[in-house]
């Protein structure tokens, strides 16, 4: 069974109860499909359980795969830098089918943000480390693809592209 | 059986593209990955490839070269590559039909494919870490990173 071995912390984007028992991380790739089935899941799952979760999302971009996975994924950070990260990340998902860097800057256009600060924050390297981390603790918690869900800590298995199947983590 | 670590890995001399061939010796000095998979542009196949195609920095960066080996043809092996745009070398274990799988010990005589399975090889070309995982699961990274430090760190 693998671990989460990158314990949730502060420079987590989360959403839902902070003191919650059940704490949910998502590795994602804003360009795979299969992350694109999630979305929609993991919100039913906030609307019927917000306070009794916590919800992480992490960058897991497949560059080669995905090409446009891992500036969609430094758009959704630079927007967080402005305190509409969750904006930008339901943005990204709801128009999945046709991201680059044209739509992202209409997104982040559309979004209000100040467009200088995030057309910098956008490059900036500093993000890109961060997205190479959350990458990285991924990759040695046994990430071996998106999405991938760690519960309180342990990988869960039971996640099968449905929502009942996600939802059966209530009931762990 | 899987060799298993302290054991010399065996040298071959396979195809890497329709007119190159590589040998295991020809990395001596560096660390190897070896990663037997069971064939070219099967679903769990290419997830596997994908990830480490990702991780290739953090391969580098550890002192480490990834070489894929399956028993499909080296014609297969440039579709496939130039297709998922892979930037490691793909072996072709096809003649003899998966002598190397043979030699380290993960061939699967029912399906006449290599299992799949992970090999860790130093720079004297001693198997330090090895694993056989399900033909149908991915076996993700952490292994092999953490057979790498484990190496790394060892030396310092």
């Amino acid at each position: 069974m693998a671990h989460l071995k990158t314990a949730v912390s502060k420079g987590d984007h989360t959403l839902g109860n902070p003191n919650a028992a059940k704490v949910l991380v998502e590795y994602g790739d804003y360009q795979c499909p299969h992350c694109g089935v999630a979305f929609p899941f993991i919100n039913r799952l906030l609307d019927n359980y917000g306070d009794e979760i916590l919800f992480v999302f992490r960058n897991f971009p497949l560059q080669e795969s995905h090409p446009a996975a891992m500036m969609s994924a430094l758009a959704a950070e630079a927007a967080g830098q402005q305190g509409k990260f969750w904006e930008m990340h339901d943005m990204i998902f709801e128009h999945q089918a046709k991201l680059s860097a044209d739509t992202l800057l209409h997104f982040a256009e559309k979004l209000q943000l100040d467009m200088q600060q995030f057309s910098q924050d956008w490059r900036s390297q500093e993000l890109m480390s961060k997205v190479e981390g959350d990458f990285e603790g991924g990759l040695r918690s046994g990430v071996n693809g998106t999405p991938t869900f760690f519960l309180n800590g342990e990988r869960y298995e039971k996640y099968a592209s449905t929502y009942e199947s996600l939802e059966l983590m209530m009931r762990d | 059986m899987i060799l298993t670590p302290n054991t010399p890995a065996p040298d071959f001399d396979l195809y890497a593209t329709p007119d190159q061939r590589l040998k295991l010796s020809d990395f001596k000095g560096k660390k190897v990955i070896l990663s037997f998979y069971p064939a070219d542009w099967s679903p769990v196949c290419s997830d596997q490839l994908a990830l480490y195609n990702e991780t290739l920095n953090m391969f580098r960066n550890a002192g480490a070269e990834l070489l894929g080996i399956s028993v499909d043809s080296k014609w297969s092996h440039l579709a496939f590559s130039q297709e998922r745009k892979f930037h490691f070398p793909l072996l072709a274990d096809f003649e003899p039909k998966g002598e190397v799988a043979k030699q380290y010990g993960i061939y699967n005589n029912d399906g006449g494919e290599a299992h799949r399975a992970l090999f860790v090889i130093d720079e004297k070309g001693i198997i330090q870490w090895s694993y056989l995982s399900p033909d149908g699961i991915n076996p993700g990274a952490d292994g092999i990173l953490d057979a790498l430090d484990q190496l790394n760190n060892g030396k310092n």
